[in-house]
């Protein structure tokens, strides 16, 4: 276990940004978040990475968990004179062969040398990807990795993601907002909106009602869309596993709230 | 041969400019301008202080700059008014409030001028040793936290979540900028550090490829436009706070003027192997 989030939640201006979150990543596990825009995608994953305290609940993270961040914006001013391959070396030490290797990965070997300001948004997040993976993480968070990507790219990209994940074997969280593309690399799927309004396996999640009407048509939004029944099977087993390594700490590890699952897990 | 308070002058501008470089490189990628222009006002409250209870200057400045800054963190985070505003309210409100202390002690005969632009001309050794040793104090710490402050500057989320530590470092850094006020207040007044902070560090950025290599050459410029200042001073008998300025502010323009650099060439090669901008066009 890598990281687990516990019932928690974030105040911020008089409101709460998310609340009653509970869930958690595995080595080796890709977990994506989906929901509208200001749901607390971003929210939860700075929450799960430690750059937000939790104002209520629980978060464990695994002691001196390595963790690589690709932010949603990450903006380098023309005023920072700072190469493509000065850049992979922000916070961690790294050999020439190393950067070269990463650079390689990403398909940015060519830009090594150019300038952060001046690469096009495509360029820029499969460099930004670059660097997390240089670091080596155990847990891997990606806010919107593929944004400026055009469509092949983006393919390409979660292609790529899905060969980290097995060759580093990380713990990934995924932020995206395209559930049909991270369809075949993600493990289980959490869709929020300010807490968790279902979660389960990618094809679970797209085969329903609900999130047709919410991401296959933009037209279609509001709150009514998230009136679907939670479904505990699928992840139910994934949770009986966990729970065995560290029962009393860890209790409801990802998506359920429902006081029916925090109990069938109590019995296992 | 130069005249023996030209000579300390020289060395004593110089020594700001050195330091001066890389804290104003941070003090430009981070944004922070008009911070370090509030610091600097404030510094006059310093030098009031320091005159009423009886203090050493540069401590004094120092201190009060360091409260300005907490005070600044503070009220970011509790007020309702925007940073700019806060920034405007803090500069002018202790720039004036040090006015008025010094007015108040009639007893004491203040060179205001002096301190608002500088006396670099009446330098004394001791003036030196703590430009030399306190910059060589804020090079060194600022040596230490510069990794994780350049992961700070360029994006602070991804740097606490990584491990680098940028609340800590923020204040550290904060710490060096008062410290760097408060060495070179007396020679170049504090109306016009931020102007020595922040054109070396401009005009160095056009010929940078790196960020170490930006805030080395935004010393070596600081220290051209302190001789080129002082000497200009010199000869047409002007101030020499403002002078300096003026020759950092010809450099700077200098700088803008196109010029076949190694920068430009490189950044021409570069540019001929971005693939995607093929791919843009099918």
């Amino acid at each position: 276990m890598l990281v687990s989030i516990n019932e928690a939640g974030i105040y911020r201006s008089n409101k709460w940004l998310v609340r009653g979150i509970s869930m958690s990543v595995h080595a080796g596990e890709i977990v994506t978040l989906i929901g509208p825009n200001g749901s607390g995608k971003s929210t939860t994953a700075k929450m799960a990475l430690g750059v937000l305290d939790a104002d209520e609940g629980k978060i464990v993270r695994k002691t001196k968990l390595r963790a690589s961040y690709v932010p949603q914006k990450l903006e380098v001013s023309w005023a920072l004179p700072i190469a493509v391959s000065r850049f992979l070396k922000l916070t961690n030490q790294a050999t020439r062969k190393q950067i070269d290797a990463a650079l390689e990965a990403t398909g940015t070997a060519h830009l090594a040398k150019v300038e952060m300001s001046r690469l096009s948004g495509g360029e820029h997040q499969r460099v930004l990807l670059a660097r997390a993976i240089l670091r080596n993480p155990e847990f891997l968070v990606l806010d919107e990795p593929v944004q400026g990507v055009d469509f092949k790219g983006e393919i390409a990209l979660y292609k790529l993601i899905e060969d980290i994940r097995n060759s580093l074997n990380c713990g990934i969280l995924l932020i995206s907002h395209d559930l049909h593309v991270v369809m075949s690399t993600t493990d289980r799927v959490i869709c929020l909106n300010g807490h968790i309004c279902c979660s389960g396996s990618p094809i679970e999640v797209a085969s329903s009602d609900e999130f047709k009407s919410l991401f296959g048509e933009h037209a279609a939004s509001g709150l009514a869309l998230y009136e679907h029944r939670h479904d505990h099977d699928h992840m139910l087993n994934g949770q009986i596993k966990l729970n065995q390594e560290s029962s009393d700490q860890i209790t409801r590890s990802s998506i359920q709230t429902t006081t029916q699952a925090a109990k069938t897990q109590t019995d296992a | 041969m130069l005249d023996d308070f030209f000579i300390r002058a020289l060395i004593g501008g110089i020594g700001v400019a050195i330091v001066a470089g890389p804290v104003g490189c941070f003090i430009i990628w981070r944004r922070l301008a008009y911070f370090g222009d509030t610091l600097s006002h404030s510094a006059l409250l310093g030098v009031a202080m320091a005159l009423l209870l009886d203090l050493n200057i540069t401590l004094s400045v120092f201190f009060i700059s360091l409260v300005v800054s907490l005070m600044l963190l503070f009220l970011q985070r509790r007020a309702a008014l925007s940073s700019d505003a806060l920034l405007g309210l803090l500069a002018h409100a202790t720039l004036a409030v040090g006015l008025v202390v010094l007015a108040f002690m009639t007893w004491v005969r203040v060179d205001l001028m002096g301190f608002l632009f500088g006396d670099i001309l009446a330098v004394t050794r001791e003036d030196l040793a703590v430009i030399w040793i306190g910059g060589l104090v804020i090079l060194a710490f600022l040596g230490v936290i510069w990794r994780r402050l350049f992961a700070a500057t360029v994006n602070y989320d991804l740097a606490k979540a990584e491990g680098a530590m940028p609340d800590s470092t923020n204040i550290i850094f904060m710490i060096l900028v008062a410290a760097v006020i408060a060495v070179s207040m007396k020679l170049v007044g504090v109306l016009l550090i931020t102007a020595l902070l922040i054109i070396p560090a401009a005009t160095a950025r056009r010929f940078s490829t790196s960020p170490e290599y930006m805030a080395v050459m935004a010393s070596i410029i600081g220290a051209i436009s302190v001789f080129i200042g002082l000497n200009g001073s010199l000869e047409w008998d002007t101030p020499a706070g403002p002078s300096i300025v003026v020759a950092a502010l010809f450099c700077f323009i200098a700088s803008l003027f196109p010029m076949p650099s190694w920068n430009s060439i490189k950044k021409k090669r570069a540019s001929k192997f971005i693939g995607p901008q093929k791919e843009r066009f099918e």
